[in-house]
């Protein structure tokens, strides 16, 4: 490859790797996971690397020890990452919850293989999108990233950690089968430029220190397990002092603070990529896999005159609300192609439906590709719909 | 045995907005978390070195009074929390307080696994037959024939021995007491503390309001009768015939064994083996 030659950072990498390494570069040195596939080889990569500077590596018994122990080093003070797929991120949505409510950073990788149930382990899917928003039982708000190459994988491997960190949250990265085993060049950036969140001490005497202050700035300062500040976590409604409370009003102030949290920061959180939308009369909605078959039928559809663009989203959620809104709302159809049963086009449809409820049904101007039987959506079959709707 | 006053314990504990705590009357957990903390100040362990992590039940509301850095976790999790402390952060004294449901039921998977590990943690198991909690469901430690709520008719099934199951899995000390036992109960956890290793302490504890109403033991000193009597020491149990075994517990430490190696200090000998050494490159 001529690009090895011209910069020596050029290295062929693969998916599950890039995202290692990326969770590395970021910080990250503590890692529990179980083997499963099509996401093992994040969890050996990180088995071999860990040690080598006194990070932590361990395989535990099953994915609910895997985020249970990520929790309990990142109270600890680690920054940490377990990584799996559909079944075993089933297993892992109590410890989500948990992370969520009691506010620990830590990054689940979910590299998404066809189900439901064993399903197709070594085929891609898209089938754990809504999963990533809802798995956890209660209201909680998610941050799930999704990109769609290898360089990405590598990028969005950091910034998960770094909003894991901000946001004090669990992010989920997702990833499936065929982006996290293909090997494509990657360039490796300059770590001395590429920006890392890391965990604030705080310097308030012990006695006044909140785990859950009730004016939260993000990020903040934050302490750890053996730092002196002898707090105490629990996953029951909680009081700013972590202390468990039945009162309505402390529940009321948790709650708002974990929605809030993230809706008022879904501009720092949220990324879209827009492709060729200037002028596009159709576009395709399309994340992670399926968007690279997406830009292909963009081209081709643009060689034949048709006035066609693409938006990917890159953070899955916090859906992009406003954004779709923003580039979708004035387009003659959208597109939507992905491996599920209509997971990313029923939020389409639930953001779209209130300018187009009645249209939506009447023109079609939605027009969703599904595909669940372990093979990538082509671009000649976006095509096809693309030919349909001009 | 150092004389530990009432009033030292109260260093231990939390005082703002905690108590009233959640236990009934006649509860054997507050003797526990007495025990626990007079081993911990006869020990001199530091507050701020100590984590303290619980899964979910009557038993796992412990650390919220304690005053140490303390993680209420999720239900049968307390164990895997607690490794990834202990993996993290190998120089804090890292204490799980789980119960018979919590650790054997829905926890088993992780009890058995730190256990092979052979992980520095010391496990607190208050075993009081039931599910307090939730109000009286059968554990795998209510006796056969047995009332909860949910065996209506008798418990049919057998139970766990927790201790051999420790033991079978790799533990390196466990141990078995009682509640009344109380001074025994504090020094197998004293030296639970200062065991290098996986180590169990089963505390047989009473809880007359749920257990004892349904199983009609009588009240919270009738059940601490019962628990004087019917734990025993190993070699008295010993010399006991099998008929007059029916309904007794051993109590005493069934394995003290300090040569197996711990497992965050192999993990450090391993991060330790790949650092390249400086300077000796001609060697």
């Amino acid at each position: 490859m001529s690009n090895n030659k011209t910069n020596p950072k050029t290295i062929l990498m693969q998916g599950n790797e890039a995202i290692a390494r990326g969770a590395l570069a970021a910080g990250l040195d503590f890692f529990a996971g179980y083997p499963i596939t099509p996401s093992t080889e994040i969890a050996e990569i990180c088995s071999v690397e860990l040690p080598k500077f006194g990070g932590k590596f361990i395989q535990m018994e099953d994915e609910i020890a895997s985020i249970s122990a990520i929790i309990g080093a990142s109270l600890a003070g680690a920054k940490t990452m377990t990584a799996t797929s559909g079944p075993g991120y089933s297993l892992m949505t109590e410890g989500i919850g948990f992370a969520k409510m009691t506010e620990t950073p830590c990054v689940v990788v979910n590299v998404m293989r066809g189900g439901p149930s064993t399903g197709l382990p070594t085929k891609p899917s898209q089938s754990d999108i809504m999963q990533a928003r809802w798995g956890n039982h209660g209201d909680a708000p998610a941050i799930a990233l999704y990109p769609n190459s290898v360089s990405e994988s590598y990028e969005l491997s950091i910034r998960a950690m770094n909003l894991a960190e901000k946001y004090r949250t669990c992010v989920v990265l997702l990833s499936d089968e065929v982006l996290g085993h293909m090997r494509e060049p990657i360039e490796l950036p300059d770590l001395s430029q590429v920006k890392i969140v890391r965990r604030i001490t705080p310097t308030k005497p012990p006695e006044w220190y909140q785990h859950y202050p009730d004016n939260p700035k993000y990020p903040m300062p934050k302490a750890s397990f053996g730092e002196g500040y002898r707090f105490h976590v629990t996953g029951l409604s909680h009081d700013s002092k972590g202390f468990p409370t039945n009162r309505a009003d402390e529940t009321k102030i948790l709650m708002d603070r974990l929605r809030n949290k993230i809706a008022y920061h879904i501009d720092d959180i949220v990324q879209i990529e827009n492709y060729q939308m200037q002028d596009a009369k159709i576009a395709i909605f399309a994340a992670g896999i399926s968007s690279r078959a997406a830009k292909e039928a963009v081209m081709m559809a643009r060689k034949r005159g048709i006035k066609v663009g693409m938006m990917r989203p890159l953070t899955i959620w916090p859906f992009p609300d406003a954004a779709v809104r923003k580039f979708l709302g004035d387009k003659k159809a959208i597109i939507v192609p992905e491996l599920n049963e209509g997971q990313l086009s029923l939020e389409l449809k639930r953001v779209m439906g209130g300018i187009w409820n009645y249209e939506i049904r009447k023109t079609k101007k939605i027009e969703e590709i599904h595909r669940t039987d372990g093979l990538l959506i082509t671009p000649d079959q976006i095509l096809k719909s693309i030919m349909e709707v001009k | 045995m150092q004389k530990i006053s009432q009033k030292s314990i109260h260093k231990y504990l939390r005082h703002d907005k905690k108590f009233p705590h959640v236990w009934c009357p006649g509860c054997s957990n507050g003797i526990v978390l007495g025990a626990v903390i007079r081993a911990i100040a006869e020990l001199d362990l530091k507050k701020d070195n100590i984590a303290m992590v619980s899964g979910i039940g009557c038993s796992s509301r412990m650390p919220v009074y304690a005053d140490f850095n303390t993680l209420h976790s999720l239900h049968g999790r307390a164990i895997a929390y607690a490794t990834g402390v202990k993996m993290y952060k190998p120089e804090m004294d890292v204490v799980v307080i789980t119960g018979d449901g919590d650790a054997t039921a829905i926890g088993g998977n992780h009890f058995i696994h730190a256990a092979r590990r052979n992980i520095d943690l010391t496990v607190i198991l208050i075993n009081n037959y039931i599910y307090g909690m939730t109000g009286g469901q059968y554990s795998p430690t209510t006796p056969h024939g047995d009332k909860a709520t949910t065996t209506p008719y008798g418990n049919i099934d057998p139970t766990f021995d927790i201790c051999k199951l420790a033991i079978g899995a790799g533990a390196t000390f466990v141990a078995r007491t009682s509640a009344y036992h109380a001074v025994e109960t504090q020094s197998f956890i004293k030296q639970a503390f200062k065991h290098k290793g996986f180590s169990l302490v089963e505390i047989i504890s009473a809880c007359p309001v749920i257990y004892g109403r349904l199983n009609k033991k009588g009240d919270a000193p009738t059940m601490m009768k019962q628990m004087k009597d019917d734990v025993i020491p190993i070699k008295q149990y010993e010399k006991l015939s099998p008929e007059q075994r029916v309904n007794k517990q051993t109590r005493g430490i069934f394995i003290n064994d300090t040569e197996k190696m711990e497992y965050t200090l192999a993990y450090q000998e391993l991060i330790d083996s790949l650092k390249v050494p400086k300077g000796d490159s001609n060697e």
